[in-house]
């Protein structure tokens, strides 16, 4: 029988890089030269775990790089070695480097060997020697040889045998796989029958056995009672002089690390993202749905067709109409709270980064996290976590300042980055706190100037300065460090959450910190919508990029270049897009002062789409439209309305496109 | 068929384990750690145990030592999942009361290969 194990790979992967996490926070808490015992074993077992798995899954180059780490951890654990800053060091890049060839396998991707073998030589040097081969990929081989020749065994089993679990009996059917046996039985030790104790054992047996098999084929079958009996094997007759002799040692195949390819690079099997979901979530769920199945069957106690259909009835069905209302609901928040995972998922690599990057910038940091449960959906989770690793890199690299000057403002040597999340209606908020030495408005306000981001004389609210930090190519650093301050990052912030709909705001005094708080949807698969209509069709615009709504006054509309139309709105001249041109619809009306101008903002632009009338606003479901059409500019997806109709989802950056590259190419006309 | 304990702390082991015991036939009780093992193993009793060495709560060389304390668990084969790394291991754990041994690492095949050895 053969097991495809690469079905087990998916958990595999996910166990390992959780164990890469323990054993990251564990090195992380250790403190030099006074190992906890608990946490160097809970770090010496993540690391063993994964040696294991990744030998029995095949993946040799893991298997060996982790048994050098697991080797020193061994060490640590028994006291032979101390915990210094260097060995901390090497272990947590050990654990990069890990990461990156789990990664890099579970991806199918090749690994970059050039880099494991840096850290592998770093390893090795502080290990003080060069370890012997990896012996993970041991396979025991013994040499066939084909003509059989015979063997005399003795085995006496001590009387203790049984209580081990094992059985002479099974030894010796063993033995019969391998050759043909003749057994004899030697009684001489048994007791009379009234002193005969079930528990032990008390015969012994000789054994003759005809068999192509080695001599060291016939002792590993042996290998487990080697302590339990007296085992003596003798050759009797040998068929081939030469060949008989030879009985292999186990031969150890020593792993190439240099050549060795991971093995699953050519697999085919399809990659699935999984999820970890508590079972309290599923039990909520199945409870739900046992509810659903509960006002079905009340609702199913209604049939009886129209004629007998009383006032009565009529009560009942609108209990049961409610109900299933709740229900639905009910069932709804649990299915979205599968896909919710808690955002320390997000935050567990900030106390690494924060020490790597104080060691770096000379800095002294106290991090502080709060609200790691709150929940985000994983979507959303993963697609913050660059734009979180950014805002914090900044808190450390430009925010919070060195010692001496810290010191000399009258601040505490050392500084704090908070970062704290929790719900608030139906957005998860993240705030990033520094104590740091704040936005200084003079110095953004002349880098703007420099820059041409505003001009002289404008008069700027707090707000709208510090809006300029998150202008593409904008960086008040004095200085580029490694870290941050090439003023890209800033504005690729800001694009992030946007895309994820949601929003960042900063607020700063200047030598007391900064706080930047992102506020995000919970869930990428709900929407809040504004419903509109234009001629007989109903479109859904999300809710968050709606500046403004009004209704139109001939006398603001300006002809630009001919044909594009601007919409002056108090100071600013706003492009007005006509959402029936561009989905080719009739109107009955040409009047525009008959129709609204809805304001949306994208990626700082901002333009007017002119509609008929804005209808309700509610949640939407989106459903993708790509797997069925191909993607179709200024439209992100469909729902279903709760008539039925399909109504589709208009995407705000896709229509600032549309409204450039039609202006674009009036002019051009 | 057996009714097998199968102990691992790690997710994937376990999983191959099971999955590699029941596609034989077997029936499989699954256990994280020693002392699950320990309190699955008091109120089903099964044929076999496989358990690992290195895991959190009880490890695999307690849990032995724990189940041979127990009349029903006096005899039955018991099996340690172990690491060609660790000679001292397979020392300490017969002296336990371990069966046998099976290396890591290990494919279904020998696993169930192993099994038979010892199942009878």
């Amino acid at each position: 029988m053969s097991i495809d194990i690469s079905q087990f790979h998916e958990t595999f992967f996910e166990e390992c890089f959780e164990g890469l996490e323990i054993m990251e926070s564990g090195l992380l808490n250790l403190d030099i030269g006074n190992a906890d015992n608990e946490t160097v074993n809970a770090i010496f077992r993540a690391a063993h775990s994964i040696k294991g798995g990744s030998a029995t899954f095949g993946f040799s180059e893991v298997a060996s790089f982790t048994h050098i780490m697991e080797t020193l951890l061994d060490e640590t654990r028994d006291g032979k070695r101390d915990v210094s800053q260097e060995l901390i060091d090497i272990l947590l890049k050990s654990v990069d480097c890990l990461h990156l060839m789990i990664t890099a396998i579970s991806k199918k991707e090749t690994i970059n060997m050039d880099g494991v073998t840096a850290v592998q030589n770093e390893l090795e040097n502080i290990l003080g020697k060069t370890p012997e081969p990896s012996q993970v990929n041991e396979k025991e081989e013994s040499e066939s040889i084909d003509i059989s020749s015979e063997w005399l065994i003795n085995f006496k089993p001590h009387e203790n045998i049984l209580k081990t679990g094992n059985d002479p009996a099974l030894l010796i059917r063993e033995l019969e796989r391998i050759g043909e046996i003749k057994v004899s039985v030697n009684i001489e030790n048994l007791p009379c029958l009234s002193e005969i104790s079930p528990e032990l054992s008390y015969l012994s047996w000789s054994i003759n056995i005809k068999t192509p098999e080695s001599e060291n084929s016939i002792r590993q079958i042996f290998d487990w009672v080697e302590d339990e009996c007296d085992l003596d094997i003798k050759l009797l007759s040998n068929n081939d002089e030469i060949k008989e002799t030879i009985s292999t040692p186990p031969a150890q195949e020593i792993v190439d690390n240099k050549n060795a390819q991971p093995p699953v690079t050519k697999k085919t099997a399809t990659e699935s993202g999984s999820i970890r979901v508590n079972i309290d979530k599923i039990d909520a769920l199945i409870n739900m749905v046992g509810e659903l199945v509960i006002t079905q069957s009340m609702m199913g106690h209604l049939d009886g067709g129209i004629e007998d259909f009383d006032s009565a009835k009529l009560e009942k069905l609108k209990d049961g109409l409610t109900s299933l209302e709740r229900n639905t609901r009910e069932l709804q928040e649990s299915v979205m709270r599968i896909r919710m995972l808690p955002i320390s998922f997000s935050f567990n690599r900030f106390p690494r980064m924060v020490r790597d990057l104080c060691q770096q910038l000379n800095k002294k940091i106290d991090l502080t996290m709060s609200g790691e449960q709150t929940e985000l959906d994983k979507t959303v989770m993963e697609k913050i976590g660059d734009p979180l690793v950014h805002l914090v890199r900044n808190s450390l690299d430009h925010g919070i300042e060195t010692p001496e000057i810290r010191i000399h403002k009258g601040k505490p040597e050392t500084g704090t980055i908070e970062l704290n999340a929790y719900h608030k209606g139906g957005n998860i908020i993240i705030e990033i706190t520094d104590d740091g030495a704040g936005f200084n408005k003079d110095k953004i306000i002349e880098k703007a100037l420099e820059r041409n981001l505003i001009n002289e004389n404008e008069s700027l609210t707090d707000d709208k300065i510090y809006d300029l930090i998150f202008m593409p190519g904008f960086s008040t650093a004095d200085t580029i460090s490694d870290v941050s301050g090439r003023g890209v990052g800033m504005d690729v912030v800001k694009r992030n959450i946007r895309e994820l709909g949601g929003t960042i705001d900063v607020t700063s005094v200047i030598d007391k910190g900064t706080t930047f708080t992102i506020k995000l949807p919970l869930t990428l698969a709900i929407l809040d919508g504004q419903l509109l209509s234009v001629g007989t069709e109903t479109y859904i615009i999300p809710l968050v990029s709606i500046v403004e709504s009004l209704q139109i006054k001939n006398e603001n509309i300006n002809s630009v270049a001919g044909r594009s139309e601007v919409y002056r709105l108090r100071d600013e001249y706003i492009p007005i897009l006509k959402l029936h041109d561009v989905f080719d619809i009739k109107l009955e009306s040409n009047n525009l002062e008959e129709g609204i101008l809805v304001v949306i903002e994208g990626e700082g632009n901002k333009i007017g789409l002119y509609i008929d009338d804005l209808l309700g606003q509610q949640q939407v479901v989106i459903k993708s439209l790509e797997s069925n059409y191909k993607p179709i500019e200024g439209i992100s997806g469909a729902t279903i309305l709760g008539d039925g109709t399909v109504s589709l989802i208009l995407d705000v950056e896709g229509l600032i496109n549309v409204q450039k590259s039609a202006a674009a190419s009036k002019i051009a006309a | 068929m057996a009714s097998i304990l199968a102990v691992d702390d790690s997710a994937s082991m376990r999983q191959m384990v099971t999955f590699a015991l029941k596609s034989a036939g077997h029936e499989v009780v699954e256990a994280v750690d020693g002392v699950d093992a320990l309190n699955n193993a008091k109120k089903t009793k099964v044929n076999l145990v496989i358990t690992d060495v290195n895991m959190p709560n009880m490890d695999g060389i307690s849990l032995i030592k724990e189940l041979r304390t127990l009349p029903d668990y006096k005899f039955i084969p018991i099996l340690m999942l172990t690491t060609e790394s660790d000679p001292e291991k397979k020392q300490e754990g017969k002296a336990a009361g371990a069966t046998g041994w099976l290396v890591k690492p290990f494919d279904p095949d020998q696993l169930l290969a192993t099994i038979n050895k010892v199942l009878g």
